[in-house]
Formats: structure tokens, C-alpha cells, sequence
């Protein structure tokens, strides 16, 4: 199950290539890829896994950046 | 410019107004000159700080803001208030600058999202429906206004019209369309009311398949991305824990405190990194973006890096260099046979067959072409057929030879075509795959780039090949090839380790050979999925121009990313060693971070 979610305030290249490293990380994630440019992020995991995982890449992604916000 | 820069270019003003009345007002109290400094730092800085702060709780500790709040304290504790302010001051014009440059390169790829139809009329039962275009089927029928966009793929079942495909191919000149032809979504209606019966989904439709991959071109990186990543992973700590030394070791050592920590400032201001993670993703997204607007698709920043190293460009040749259709070239009439005539009855026999041969010549003939009374198509052979009482034989040399009849062998390169009227032989018709008119330029065109080689790869027989080859100074043919032996052909080409092979295919039943190469590059993909699902760099329109073209674009990107990198790298270095050993003070500093970081930007805006 891959879904795409859009970001806000991600406003530096290096936060969007931190936050795709961490985001990788969380237990669950087959592949995550945080696009800057569109300011997007997707993430492949199991259906059932996504709330879980959502919520620890928010907490991933204020930790790069704390106005960074994944809207689901 | 979005109402949030706005808001911070006013700041910015603001507070360089309120420096210089600070600079200008005489105080001799260092407090109220504190005061007075404060007003406009916390102006323009009060957002860095806050965040900053904030930051600092979700443990994060080299964070650029922080960076900055730290050396502006620090300098403020030096009582280098101008200094203090006037860092801040151009960190903040240069975040506004980068704000700006990046919401431009996120409208342009919007614009180019822009492609994305809203709304599809569907005909069900009998009646117009405006629905969302994913909501139609395969095979329902559509109805296209003059000015809207064709939402779906089909085919053209009622009406003529001229569409725009500028959208997708960056072509200007409108392309005429009608019933029986397939129409292409993404393309806009320009004169008359089309219907389309719809051939695919909307999520299989070139439109949706496009709008997919050039939002997924950021995401797969190039080389010189990877290296941006490594680099400022160890350069951003080493230059802060060389403040820190620098700072701390020469007070301890021989004193002399604010002098030492006023150099460590300096180290941390030039640490950050922004000129280049920035403007290297920003200078591949510019190029790629430039490239779609001609209709050439990039589907990463690695195909555009791969593309500038490109040494040899392998053709196909059929539907590639050439058009892929068949076409009277050549026509040899025995002594006392008219030429015109020749042609008229061997039209005239081949009047109801369908064999892309057979159709050329028809369409080659200039004379009255008549109707056969009676015609049999010998599978493998040709023709034979009865016109005006007399019998007409067209055929390869088989035919004549199984009828008895002396050919004269055509001399000429392509596929012979003899004709005999009642037992005599009246000569041969040349039909040949006629070669693109861009094809001619294109060798010479893609020299002038980094290509150093050309090679066609044809199923075709040597002399054929090669003949297409020297008109078209193509150095190397490879001919007589097996579908599966364009793989292995290409194979030979190739470079360990290296970039350096782009294959050029229509897509067709080519997908495999345009995997294999370091950067497949698939033509006339205008409706064609295969050809986008296996191609690396996608033409829209089949004009071999475009070649040449994308490759000096990727060259040109390239060049730029290289400049950035080194332009950028090369200051900061230097300004790190001249602070150390206390040549340069803050103003330099602030100039090697801000002002790099805007250079790079604007320069990367270029590619």
C-alpha cells in the first residue's frame, strides 16, 4: 500500500533529505520518499500500520524541523 | 512573492532602517546603544530566535537558526552590535531569497501539473454528464469543446478538429485531427466539437502517466545530490567544532578572550550549508523543468546528470531514423515502357490490397489508376490481376520466376517490386523506408555535444542498413539483428561502471534495449505507455531534434550544479582560513553564507 501525503512549511532541501532518512527508519516502512519541491511525502507500508507510522513521522519530521507539518 | 515573504521583506526594511538610526544616534551609555540594537534584531530575528528555542526542545542541535542566534549573541556580548544586526539582517535576506526561488520552482512544476483535466462531459444515455475524469470508463464516449482539454485518451469517433499538444510536447504549430485518429489527453481542442470513445482509464491515460512522473522526478537522485548529502553530513560538525577550538583553545593558551571567540563566531556564521544543499537540487529541478516545457521528459535528476555523459548514442532505425513507412524511391521501366504507366498498372493491381507496400505504390501513382475486374493475392509472392482483358503480375522475384518471366535484378537499395503485363516483363518498382528529414542534421547536431560515436541498430539486411548508415553519416550499422539480438548488440557498447550509452527507440518492441542502455530515451511517446514506463528520458513528439537539444540542456544544468559546487565550497573555505587567522571579520563571513546562498540560487534559476 503506498500513499502520498502533503506537507507544510518544509522549507529546507537538507530537512526534506533528514526527515526521508528517518522517516525510512520507523518499523513498518517499506519506502518513504519526501519530495521537496512538492513538498510530499510517501510512504509504503502495510494498510494497517499507517496511523501508527503517521504519526511517528510527524514526530520525525518536527524533530528536523519543528514548524513541519504532515497533513492526513 | 507569498504574503508570509512579504511580511518578512517588510521586517527586513524595517529593521535596516532601524540599524541605521541606531548607527547614526551618538550614545555613550553601551546600554542604551544595546537597547537601541535590540529593536531592530529582534525585528527582523525574533522569528530565528523563537525557533531556535523551539528547536532546541525537539533535539536538534545544529540547526541554522540556532547557528545564528548563537553567533549574533555572541557578538552582542562582544558589543559588536552593528555586526550583531547586520547578520541577522542578511540571514534573513537571504532566507527570503531562497523562499522566493524555491516558490517559483514549485509553481513552475505546478503550472506543469496544470496539464490535469477537471472534468470530462460523458455522453450516458443520450445526455452530457460533466463528471470527474476518473469517473468515465473505458468506452464510454466523450464530448470535446472547442478550447477545452481532452481529458481522456480514444479515439476520435465524430468530428475534425486542430488540437495544441504544446502542453506535452512544447510543439507551437496545432495538429489536425479526425475521425479515426486517436486523440491524446492533456492536448487542448482548438476548433471544432470532437467525440471521443475513450480507450483507457484515467490512470493509465498519458496525461495522468506524465503528471506521475515529473512529480517523481525529484525523487530519484543524481550523483552530485548523494555527494551534497555526504558532505555537509561531516562538513556542518567539523566547522562547528572548529569554532569551538577556535573559540576555546588560543583563550586558554595565550588569552586575549573576546578576539579568539569573535573568530569562532565567524566559523560558525560561513558553517551552514545552504548555498548548496540548496541550489544543487534547485539547479536539477530548473533543468528538468526547462526540459518538459520542450516536451523532452527527465524522470530524475540521475537521468539529467546521466544524459550530460553521454559518448555514444545507439539508434533503431526503423520508425526512429527513419519514418517507419514505405515509399516509392526508385523506378526502373524496360526500353519502350513509360514510367508513369508502369507505375498506373501496378496501382491498379494493387488497388484492394492493404500491404503497406502495395499502399505506397498506390499512393506513388500519378496517372489514372483502374479498377481491376478480377485480382488473386499469391501469400509471399504478390499479385496477380486481371485489367482491361490484360493480366498484370506484381511480385517479388519469386512470382516471376514461378510465371516464366526474365527480370532484369533492380540494382537499386530497398524492397524490388517487378511488374509483367501478359507474359512481358515491364521493369521494377524500388520501395524503400524513407529516412526522417530531421535524421539528416542529427549526427553533425549531436558531435557538437559530448557524443563521440553513433551506431544504428536495424533487423533490416546489411546493404539496406548500411546504406541508410552512410547517408546519414551514422559511423557503425549493426544489421540483420533478431528482436533479441538489440539487447545483446548494445551490451557491446557499454562500459563497465560508466555513463556513457543512451539508446534511442520508439518504444514499440524496443523496451527491453532501452533498459539495458545507461539512459534509454523513447520517441514520439505521445500516447504510447510502454514507451514512458521503460524510457529514462521520454520525447513526447518523435522529432529527433529534441536529441541533441536535451543533451546540451543536461550539459548546461551540469555545468551549473559544478559552478555552484565549486564556487560555493571554494569561498567558504577561504573565508574560513582568512577568519582564523582574524584577516576577515563578520561582514565577510555573513557575505560567504547569505550571499553565496543567493548567488548560487539566482545561478541555478539559470540552468
Amino acid at each position: 500500500m503506498k500513499k502520498t501525503f502533503d506537507m507544510e512549511n518544509l522549507d529546507c532541501a537538507n530537512c526534506a533529505s533528514k526527515m526521508e532518512t528517518a522517516i525510512s527508519k520507523i518499523k513498518g516502512v517499506e519506502s518513504a520518499g519526501v519530495n521537496f519541491i512538492l513538498q510530499r511525502l510517501t510512504i509504503e507500508a502495510p494498510e494497517e500500520m499507517f496511523p501508527k507510522i503517521l504519526k511517528e513521522a510527524q514526530k520525525a519530521c518536527r524533530k528536523v524541523d519543528v514548524d513541519c507539518k504532515i497533513i492526513y | 512573492m507569498t504574503r508570509s515573504d512579504k511580511r518578512d521583506l517588510i521586517s527586513i526594511i524595517v529593521a535596516a532602517l532601524l540599524l541605521a538610526v541606531a548607527v547614526l544616534l551618538p550614545f555613550e551609555d553601551p546600554w542604551s546603544s544595546l537597547a537601541a540594537h535590540l529593536v531592530p534584531y529582534i525585528v527582523v530575528g525574533g522569528k530565528v530566535v523563537w525557533k531556535a528555542v523551539r528547536q532546541l526542545f525537539f533535539g536538534r542541535v545544529f540547526d541554522e537558526n540556532l547557528l545564528m542566534t548563537i553567533a549574533t549573541v555572541g557578538a552582542f556580548l562582544l558589543g559588536e552590535n552593528v555586526e550583531a544586526v547586520a547578520v541577522m539582517l542578511f540571514y534573513s535576506v537571504g532566507e527570503l531569497f531562497e523562499h522566493i526561488a524555491v516558490g517559483r520552482s514549485r509553481r513552475n512544476i505546478a503550472a506543469l501539473m496544470d496539464l490535469r483535466p477537471d472534468v470530462a462531459r460523458v455522453v450516458r444515455d443520450e445526455v452530457e454528464v460533466t463528471v470527474s475524469p476518473d469517473e468515465v470508463k473505458t468506452g464510454e464516449v466523450i464530448v470535446v469543446r472547442p478550447g477545452e482539454k481532452i481529458p481522456l485518451d480514444g479515439k476520435i469517433i465524430e468530428g475534425r478538429s486542430s488540437v495544441n499538444t504544446s502542453a506535452l510536447t512544447g510543439e507551437s504549430l496545432p495538429r489536425d485531427i479526425a475521425e479515426g485518429d486517436m486523440a491524446v489527453s492533456g492536448t487542448v481542442n482548438l476548433s471544432g466539437v470532437l467525440k471521443i470513445r475513450v480507450e483507457s482509464e484515467f490512470e493509465q491515460s498519458t496525461v495522468a502517466r506524465i503528471i506521475e512522473l515529473v512529480s517523481g522526478a525529484a525523487s530519484k537522485k543524481s550523483r552530485s545530490e548523494a555527494f551534497i548529502t555526504r558532505f555537509s553530513k561531516y562538513y556542518t560538525p567539523a566547522v562547528v567544532i572548529s569554532a569551538l577550538a577556535l573559540a576555546l583553545i588560543p583563550s586558554v593558551i595565550v588569552g586575549d578572550v573576546s578576539k579568539w571567540v569573535s573568530r569562532g563566531l565567524v566559523f560558525l556564521v560561513v558553517s551552514c550549508p545552504c548555498a548548496l544543499v540548496i541550489s544543487v537540487p534547485l539547479s536539477f529541478f530548473s533543468g528538468i523543468g526547462r526540459a518538459s516545457r520542450r516536451g523532452i521528459l527527465i524522470k530524475g535528476s540521475g537521468y539529467l546528470d546521466g544524459l550530460s555523459r553521454i559518448k555514444t548514442v545507439v539508434f533503431d532505425k526503423t520508425g526512429t531514423l527513419t519514418k517507419g513507412e514505405f515509399e516509392v524511391s526508385g523506378v526502373e521501366a524496360e526500353n519502350g515502357i513509360d514510367r508513369v504507366e508502369l507505375l498506373s498498372s501496378a496501382a491498379s493491381a494493387e488497388l484492394y490490397s492493404n500491404h503497406p507496400i502495395a499502399r505506397s505504390i498506390v499512393r506513388a501513382a500519378v496517372d489514372e489508376i483502374k479498377k481491376p475486374s478480377q485480382v488473386s493475392e499469391i501469400p509471399g509472392l504478390g499479385i496477380e490481376a486481371e485489367i482491361d482483358g490484360m493480366t498484370v503480375l506484381v511480385g517479388n522475384d519469386r512470382l516471376m520466376r514461378e510465371k516464366n518471366i526474365d527480370i532484369k535484378p533492380s540494382g537499386k537499395i530497398g524492397t524490388p517490386v517487378y511488374v509483367a503485363r501478359d507474359g512481358k516483363y515491364l521493369g521494377c518498382i524500388t520501395v524503400s523506408d524513407s529516412i526522417k528529414e530531421e535524421a539528416r542534421g542529427l549526427v553533425a547536431a549531436l558531435k557538437k555535444t559530448s557524443v563521440q560515436k553513433t551506431v544504428m541498430l536495424t533487423g533490416d539486411r546489411a546493404e539496406i542498413g548500411e546504406a541508410v548508415a552512410r547517408e546519414l553519416s551514422v559511423d557503425e550499422a549493426v544489421c540483420a539483428l533478431l528482436p533479441e539480438g538489440k539487447v545483446s548488440a548494445i551490451e557491446g557498447f557499454l562500459i563497465p561502471h560508466k555513463i556513457s550509452v543512451a539508446f534511442v527507440g520508439d518504444g514499440i518492441n524496443d523496451a527491453p534495449v532501452l533498459t539495458r542502455a545507461d539512459i534509454g530515451i523513447a520517441m514520439g511517446a505521445m500516447g504510447s505507455d510502454a514507451a514512458i514506463e521503460a524510457a529514462d528520458v521520454v520525447l513526447m513528439d518523435d522529432n529527433l531534434a529534441k536529441i541533441p537539444e536535451a543533451i546540451s540542456l543536461s550539459r548546461r544544468a551540469m555545468g551549473i550544479v559544478k559552478q555552484n559546487i565549486v564556487f560555493a565550497i571554494s569561498v567558504k573555505l577561504c573565508v574560513l582560513a582568512l577568519s582564523a587567522f582574524g584577516v576577515t571579520g563578520m561582514w565577510l563571513a555573513i557575505f560567504a553564507d547569505v550571499g553565496v546562498a543567493v548567488l548560487a540560487i539566482l545561478n541555478a534559476m539559470r540552468a
